[in-house]
């Protein structure tokens, strides 16, 4: 079985169709990166597959249970971290967790022990009986998560859960959604760090003006696209490479140079490189990034 | 279910109701209100007193509940609440209850302002059971004026202000029924408060307008209209706050 079963889901906004007939499934025990431009119909498809709201038309089932008719088995079964919902600022950590674990029927002594290893886990148990609105972005986000994680859940929805976070805490994330795959959990991850998505997770889909537009692994899809490669050479010395008949984007101290013929532009710089005395300090040839992915199948369009 | 609406419930009390401004504002705006009517007037405090208790109860039962769902829209708690295994009805019950708990607590402040006066409760139990009903109609009464699905605080006052201060003057707090003209009945029939202010009455002036048990069945009817009013249309109003 399936952990997400999702069929010709529809949502409409006065008249506007933010989610129109999308289909896809993910698998038990998958980290699943749920992709989209700004507006493209990510945050309403997670609403409607976490009860929030309810879809026009199409089913879509979470753990085997039915999104409309038994929508609050779905709830039990889920631990949501939504991009754009807070803590309580004026409760204390303890008391949002404590709040949540309530509203998941967690008995009193159980949820007192699931806070206790979570908040240690997180690195904020010491400010467990500071209130909320003291906290800084990080720590905000880490309670979110433990908020998310304090009813067990079999399916994790993690919306945006390392934005704008700093290195360590982004990285503790990213390290804890690794471990709850290996605790057999699934997880549906939307982001729009690519790095991140590619790292983390199995599969991948991508949504586009409401409709989806591929579903495939990180892997596949960068095959998939074919096309150009990026070319990256790093030099003992800064030069124009622009006199070279390629396109040259720089980057730091890396110049990068997108190619259907990567032998032409090998042979090119290392020629250029001979002729001036320059030391060729690297030389990759990357294949296309999750991102070139991303750009090419969005037709490059961002609501923002 | 119970345990998740005490849990809405003591955090909306952690939240908004056990903070200083709002208990000292719940006591002192009707207190003032009251001393504006009472100042240069030569009226006797048992008359007083039931429309003091009444103005409390109303105002505090009112007061918190109409922006609970606005502010959460506006500091966006909602959606993390709501993607817990709760229903709207346990959300609504959780404020009301809240709502009831402060009502209930703060109402004590005028009877003890009375009994400090010299006047006496003849009924205290009528009074108990009386202020009971109120504070779960009137905290009702506030989440319905919630049910507008906006996420601005500001609105939501001024619909509760419109419809409660109108409220105050037609419910026999100033003027008793019995003196009122046949269309000041009639108007003062529509209003809840005006029950409730004639049971209190009854249980400290030892007199009522409606017989008791029209006074408690219309307490009763409007609280459970309230209620189902609230939660169904803060069902409809619940996905369009996102």
């Amino acid at each position: 079985m399936d952990a997400i079963e999702v069929k010709d889901l529809s949502k409409s906004f006065e008249g506007l169709k933010a989610v129109d007939s999308v289909s896809f499934s993910v698998h038990t025990s998958e980290i699943f990166g749920f992709l989209g431009p700004n507006g493209a119909g990510k945050t309403t498809t997670v609403r409607m597959l976490t009860g929030v709201i309810k879809p026009d038309s199409g089913e879509a089932r979470v753990m085997g249970r039915d999104i409309e008719s038994e929508t609050k088995r779905v709830k039990e079964v889920l631990g949501v971290l939504p991009e754009t919902a807070n803590a309580y600022p004026d409760l204390t950590a303890w008391g949002n967790l404590m709040l949540i674990a309530s509203l998941y029927g967690i008995p009193r002594r159980e949820g007192e022990r699931r806070a206790t290893t979570l908040l240690k886990e997180f690195g904020i148990y010491e400010r467990r009986s500071s209130k909320v609105k003291g906290f800084s972005k990080g720590m905000k986000q880490r309670l979110m998560l433990s908020m998310a994680l304090v009813s067990d859940p079999e399916v994790l929805f993690l919306d945006e859960p390392t934005s704008g976070l700093d290195v360590q805490s982004a990285r503790a994330i990213r390290q804890r959604i690794k471990e709850l795959q290996e605790e057999s959990k699934t997880v549906f991850l939307t982001s729009h760090n690519m790095q991140e998505v590619g790292e983390l997770c199995d599969r991948v889909g991508i949504i586009n003006k409401g409709k989806m537009v591929t579903v495939d692994s990180p892997e596949h899809l960068r095959t998939r696209i074919g096309g150009s490669v990026a070319v990256e050479v790093r030099l003992d010395r800064a030069v124009d490479l622009s006199r070279l008949d390629f396109k040259v984007e720089r980057a730091g101290d890396t110049y990068r140079i997108y190619t259907t013929e990567p032998h032409d532009v090998i042979r090119a710089i290392v020629g250029f490189a001979t002729l001036n005395g320059l030391k060729i300090l690297s030389l990759n040839v990357q294949p296309p990034s999750l991102e070139d992915v991303f750009v090419k199948l969005t037709g490059g369009s961002n609501g923002q | 279910m119970g345990s998740k609406i005490w849990a809405i419930a003591r955090k909306d009390i952690q939240m908004y109701y056990f903070k200083g401004p709002v208990v000292i504002f719940g006591v002192l705006f009707p207190l003032f209100l009251f001393l504006a009517f009472y100042i240069g007037r030569n009226l006797p405090a048992a008359f007083l007193i039931p429309g003091l208790v009444a103005m409390t109860i109303f105002f505090t039962s009112t007061s918190v509940s109409p922006v609970i769902m606005p502010w959460e829209t506006q500091m966006r708690t909602l959606e993390r609440l709501i993607s817990c295994p709760v229903t709207v009805r346990t959300l609504i019950v959780g404020d009301i209850l809240a709502s009831f708990i402060f009502g209930t607590c703060i109402s004590a402040v005028p009877v003890a302002v009375g009994v400090a006066l010299g006047v006496s409760v003849k009924s205290p139990v009528i009074l108990a059971i009386a202020v009971i009903l109120a504070a779960f109609c009137f905290s009702a009464l506030g989440l319905l004026f919630s049910a507008p699905p906006t996420s601005l605080v500001s609105n939501i006052m001024m619909l509760s202000t419109f419809v409660k201060f109108p409220v105050i003057f037609i419910s026999g707090i100033f003027i008793p029924v019995d003196q009122m003209p046949g269309w000041g009945v009639a108007v003062a029939s529509l209003s809840p408060l005006t029950y409730f202010t004639d049971l209190a009455r009854y249980a400290i002036q030892g007199y009522a307008y409606y017989p008791l048990y029209a006074d408690f069945a219309a307490l009763f009817v409007y609280a459970a209209l309230f209620l189902f009013l609230a939660v169904r249309l803060h069902e409809r109003a619940l996905p369009k706050r996102f």
